[in-house]
């Protein structure tokens, strides 16, 4: 008996030992951690239970059958965040550069079904070089069959995607089917075609870290939805994103104690709109006066700016926010803010979180490069995830609520729970000096008359009033009370059922 | 007594002399411009009027606007503060013209003394002890760079209308001569509406101390003793006190009669101050005398418990002074520290915008003995505009002994909570740790001597960091508990919050173990006694006001990952709590390298470009000027850190730049 448990202590260290001291001492080198340490920060302390650690590839070809090490390449299991479920993988840089084969897809696929069976989150840490070539088409095959189940797994648990290496090729798929993608800065990158590729065929120049690096990615191509500086503050905000969500579209959206006020004044907030109607202010001043400690996890906080996204607590609840930002192009929709904003909504309405929007929004950005970009179609997916949510939605408009961007952010006709506004909002078809040039051009020689008109129609619709008189703004609030009158919205949303019609899915316009 | 006062000012200055005239039951009038539509001064005052534009040229020191003020709210006297018009002997006329009642010394009294140059000749025939210079107007630079070689450098180049460090230079070269000479008349023009400048010999070594007088029109004439005013950067001061440490009782009361000497030459009634350098062997000159109340007048309030601003409304109402010279002893200690939005690390450039969170502490008396006093004139949610002065507050401490008003000042910084802006409060918290200021031993070169390479943040010692890692080690036990306590969590499964813990702060990593119980916890280091830590810190609490082995510690706290952002003492710390495994994976991170931004002038701060000084091509040695940008009326010369070769320019003069745009390129 001894012996054989002696044996298996032996394998154990032989598995966890992966590539070697050297490939490990390698790896650390480039200021990166190894797959199982990665995992030891991801989860609490001592919960990783490890599956088929015991895997080892079948290939033959090219000599592989010389080389078969324990766990070919990915070390995969669940575990507890702060005592909650979540399933991991994390490829093995040390073992064969990562690469996956059958085998190593099996490993990821075994946790994706149990995931979706038992209502856990799936957490995968990329680093891998990328298909195991020796294997040929059953690398590929491996591929897909992660591919389906991350497309299975879509909306039943939530998919976080932690780039910690190289990502290339049909590998990126997976990842960009997960609900999150994050990265680590310098040390990963994601292309489907790598810099060699690209020179052969297109003659183009570039280094990895500009064609895929965290800041292309998370400033550029919206890929990525975050970047960390490094492995170990990318575990730790990991950590801190994981209790924003819920295990399951089974589940609720997590709750915990909280040391804040649900009915904490803030008498600076009616000061946070100035005076000038085309001066900014910074949205974000006013998501962390609302939340619960002033905590806010923003997601795509680089990329189009103009729209913020992001997870706050009320009440110790989670809670998705969408806001507008005056302080980037006045706040305005277009392509990629109408994209992020979508996305987000969609995600927060499949995993039951209740939807903050926050509006002071001057309509959509026009110009060529908007249509030529097709913003109609891209508005219209805003639009789409709004109208779709079932989730309690509650929305405060602060300043501009113009034309059809009023109707996008979560207005009162797309079935908003509570529709507030402040004093300062004004909520019309277009600003005042819009207006009266079209509905006056035969008086726009006259100066004093179009000022006149203009500051009629000024007094007509620039306040919250014409919209409350007729119900499209339930209430008009304080922006000092703001915090307290949307954490009882949201208390009083508690019980909130509503169903879309049965379909087989909807058709959103991609 | 007055029924109604105006007060001519704006900001903290307006709130305290409004806050004097309700206690003595005078109703109040405010004026305002635009960008102080919503300012505290308007709420707290019975009525308020409109007088203009942002700009103060276009409000605050226009004449006209502020006599129709007067007439059409019936105020019977104007208390003209600080700044602005108080120092204006046509506005004090044109009142009078209107019988209307100036809160201030006789207009003949505030043109005598607003000259530099006429003042200094009344003051040497009152035979009060002045410093050598030239007392003529200077044409020209070359003309500046004659008297200044004949004076003997170092020279102080002045505005002769200047005040609070604007229109002031010093050289110690005829080039400097020449560029001092340049920028102060710019500076005056725009400031002051008066260019004349004047130069005079720079003291070394000097003490910046003054002397408050307060003067009746029935021939009365008391000092209030002096304040120590020497913690200036720039020519502005930061930090004042009351008394000051190095003076002894027979220069207090020299000084003190020649101030008085020289307010009877003049005529003068008010309150009024008569500024010194002294020397290291204790040898006064007359600088110049304030016809005005002065910023730091509350550290002179509160070591004789006289309310100055009362005093002046009844002198100006013709009442006489109710104490003598013998009533007026030194009680206690007084420190003030003008807190400012200037960045002190960003070499304390102008930072303006809104006040996010402005939290001061609680004024009165202190737990310790102490009282504290904070003059303000914003709020939570309020704006620095960038028209007006940049001062956000002026918080004052009193206690018995200098030592113990320290103390409370140390402790009333670190309570004090400003953000969305750029402050000094790290650099006075930093100062009232230094062990040089604490000794008292200062000069006018403090700033500079100390902090030559500008301000990087102050460094806690061993012991006090010990206190805070406790407190840290602590306080991460609190949020790791709370983090468990999280809904969906699996039964028998929880997570256990473990005892080992690494705290890294500034460099240094303690191994601690945390023993939580019921009423706190208790940390133990690998070596040294254990600290017993008591808090009610909360997550997300703004403030720790922690007990470590029964001493307070009180710190700004801020989320980071892996641990906290503290702020106390002047310290700016990024303190880590990690397991030992995340420790020792942690050490495992790459140190990553800023991107070198040497080649690049960027903008330090928002503001106007003035000119461009290079071209592209040139040549420029280190200290060359290579911009001016304008901010809060301040023309900031940008000097090349190096010698370089300009590749690019990106600005140009009259551009309007954020903070790091880009204003030239070097090769």
């Amino acid at each position: 008996m001894k012996d054989i448990l002696q044996e298996l202590e032996d394998r154990r260290a032989i598995a966890r030992a992966g590539g070697g001291e050297r490939r490990v001492q390698a790896q650390h080198g480039k200021g990166k951690l190894t797959a199982r340490e990665r995992i030891e920060l991801l989860l609490d302390e001592d919960s990783f239970e490890e599956l088929d650690m015991f895997v080892r590839h079948r290939c033959t070809d090219f000599g592989m059958e010389q080389d078969r090490p324990a766990g070919d390449g990915v070390v995969t299991g669940w575990g507890t965040v702060n005592g909650r479920m979540v399933y991991v993988f994390s490829q093995d840089f040390t073992v064969f550069g990562g690469s996956l084969s059958e085998t190593h897809a099996q490993k990821i696929c075994k946790i994706m079904d149990m995931a979706m069976q038992n209502g856990a989150p799936v957490i995968g840490m990329n680093d891998s070089g990328g298909a195991r070539i020796q294997e040929g088409v059953a690398s590929l095959a491996g591929y897909a069959e992660v591919f389906q189940r991350n497309i299975m797994a879509s909306g039943v648990v939530p998919q976080i995607s932690l780039i910690m290496g190289p990502c290339a090729g049909g590998a990126v798929y997976s990842p960009a089917m997960t609900d999150f993608i994050f990265m680590v800065k310098d040390s990963s990158y994601m292309f489907v075609t790598g810099p060699d590729v690209v020179k052969t065929v297109t003659n183009e120049v570039v280094t990895a870290e500009e064609l895929g690096g965290a800041s292309t990615h998370t400033k550029k191509s919206s890929v990525a939805d975050g970047a960390f500086e490094n492995d170990v503050e990318a575990l730790y905000e990991i950590r801190r994103l994981i209790d924003f969500l819920p295990m399951s579209n089974r589940d609720r959206a997590p709750t915990r104690p909280f040391f804040d006020a649900p009915d904490r004044i803030e008498p600076s907030l009616d000061t946070l709109i100035p005076a000038n109607p085309n001066q900014p202010y910074d949205m974000k001043e006013l998501i962390q006066k609302v939340a619960d400690e002033g905590d806010f996890f923003e997601i795509q906080k680089d990329f189009a700016a103009n729209i913020i996204t992001g997870f706050i607590r009320l009440e110790g609840q989670s809670v998705g926010v969408v806001a507008n930002q005056p302080m980037v192009l006045a706040g305005c929709l277009d392509i990629d803010s109408s994209r992020k904003a979508a996305r987000f909504v969609r995600f927060c309405d499949a995993f039951e979180i209740p939807i903050l929007t926050l509006v002071d929004v001057p309509g959509f950005l026009p110009g060529t490069s908007q249509e030529f970009g097709g913003v109609i179609k891209h508005g219209a997916k805003l639009l789409f995830a709004y109208g779709e949510a079932t989730v309690p939605k509650v929305t405060v408009i602060t300043r501009k609520a113009y034309g059809g961007a009023y109707d996008v952010m979560s207005s009162k006709h797309l079935r908003g729970d509570f529709n507030y506004a402040w004093p300062t909002a004004e909520i019309a078809v277009m600003g005042a000096k819009g207006a009266v040039e079209i509905l006056y051009r035969a008086e726009l020689a006259d100066k004093d008359k179009i000022a006149a008109r203009t500051k009629d129609y000024e007094d007509r619709f620039a306040n919250p009033f014409v919209a409350a008189e007729k119900g499209f703004i339930d209430e008009v609030i304080a922006p000092r009370s703001t915090r307290r009158r949307v954490a009882r919205a949201f208390a009083s949303l508690r019980g909130k059922q509503l169903k879309n019609p049965w379909k087989k899915h909807d058709n959103i316009p991609l | 007594m007055f029924k109604k006062i105006l007060i001519a000012n704006r900001g903290e200055i307006a709130c305290r002399v409004i806050k004097s005239a309700k206690r003595m039951g005078i109703k109040t009038v405010a004026v305002y411009s635009d960008a102080d539509r919503h300012a505290l001064h308007v709420k707290m005052a019975d009525e308020a009027v409109y007088i203009g534009a942002s700009p103060a040229a276009q409000s605050y020191i226009v004449i006209d606007k502020i006599l129709d003020a007067v007439r059409q709210t019936g105020a019977e006297a104007v208390h003209p503060g600080y700044g602005f018009l108080s120092e204006n002997r046509v506005f004090a006329a044109a009142l009078e013209a209107i019988g209307v009642v100036f809160i201030g010394p006789p207009s003949p009294a505030i043109e005598a003394m607003g000259d530099k140059i006429t003042s200094k000749k009344i003051a040497q025939e009152a035979n009060v002890s002045t410093v050598p210079g030239h007392m003529g107007l200077i044409a020209d630079a070359d003309e500046a760079v004659k008297i200044a070689t004949k004076v003997g450098y170092p020279v102080m180049i002045k505005a002769s209308a200047g005040g609070g460090g604007k229109g002031m230079r010093i050289a110690w070269n005829d080039a400097e001569a020449r560029e001092g000479f340049q920028s102060s008349k710019n500076e005056a023009a725009a400031s002051f509406g008066d260019d004349r400048i004047f130069i005079e010999k720079f003291v070394t070594q000097p003490r910046h101390i003054e002397i408050q007088v307060l003067a009746d029109s029935h021939g009365n004439c008391v000092y209030l003793h002096e304040r120590e005013c020497s913690i200036q950067r720039r020519n502005q001061k930061v930090i004042e006190e009351a008394p000051s440490s190095f003076l002894d009782p027979a220069t207090r009361k020299a000084m003190g009669e020649q101030a008085c000497a020289l307010a009877r030459a003049v005529g003068y009634t008010s309150a009024g101050t008569v500024e010194f350098i002294v020397d290291d062997k204790r040898n006064f000159y007359f600088l110049e005398m304030n016809t005005r109340l002065q910023v730091e007048h509350p550290v002179t309030e509160l070591i004789t418990g006289i309310d100055l601003v009362e005093q002046m409304i009844r002198v100006a109402n013709g009442e006489k002074l109710p104490f003598t010279q013998d009533d007026l002893k030194i009680n206690g200690w007084a420190m003030e520290s003008r807190l400012y939005a200037e960045d002190p690390y960003r070499k304390f450039l102008p930072s303006i915008g809104r006040l996010s969170r402005y939290r001061p502490p609680v004024e009165g008396p202190t737990v310790t003995g102490g009282i504290v006093r904070n003059d303000t004139g914003v709020f939570e949610g309020g704006e620095i505009s960038m028209y007006y002065d940049p001062m956000i507050a002026k918080l004052c401490t009193w206690a018995p002994t200098r030592t113990q008003a320290i103390e409370e000042m140390r402790t009333a910084l670190d309570t004090f909570e400003v953000e969305g802006i750029g402050h000094n409060l790290p650099f006075v918290a930093a100062v009232m740790d230094h062990p040089r200021f604490v000794s008292g031993a200062i000069t006018t070169a403090f700033i500079e001597e100390e902090y030559p390479d500008g301000f990087k943040g102050a460094t806690l010692d061993e012991a006090l960091l010990r206190r805070v890692a406790a407190a840290a080690a602590a306080m991460n036990r609190v949020a790791e508990i709370r983090r468990t306590r999280i809904s969906g969590t699996m039964d028998n499964h929880e997570r256990k919050v473990g005892d080992h813990w690494v705290v890294s702060l500034q460099g240094q990593s303690y191994p601690v173990i945390v023993a939580a119980d019921r009423d706190g916890s208790t940390i133990s280091f690998a070596d040294g006694a254990p600290h017993r830590v008591t808090s009610d810190w909360t997550p997300g609490g703004h403030l720790a006001r922690i007990s470590v082995d029964g001493e307070p510690l009180v710190m700004k706290v801020g989320k980071i990952p892996s641990g906290f952002r503290l702020r106390l003492r002047g310290a700016d710390l990024k303190v880590l709590v990690r397991t030992p495994r995340q420790a020792e994976l942690g050490a495992l991170m790459l140190e990553k390298v800023a991107p070198d931004t040497s080649r690049f002038l960027l903008c330090p701060m928002p503001g106007l470009i003035v000119n461009i000084a290079v071209e592209v091509g040139q040549e420029v040695q280190e200290g060359q000027a290579l911009a001016t940008v304008e901010a809060m009326k301040m023309e900031n010369i940008l000097k090349a850190e190096r010698t370089a070769v300009v590749k690019s320019i990106k600005a140009k003069a009259g551009s309007s730049l954020r903070v790091d745009d880009v204003i030239m390129e070097f090769e």
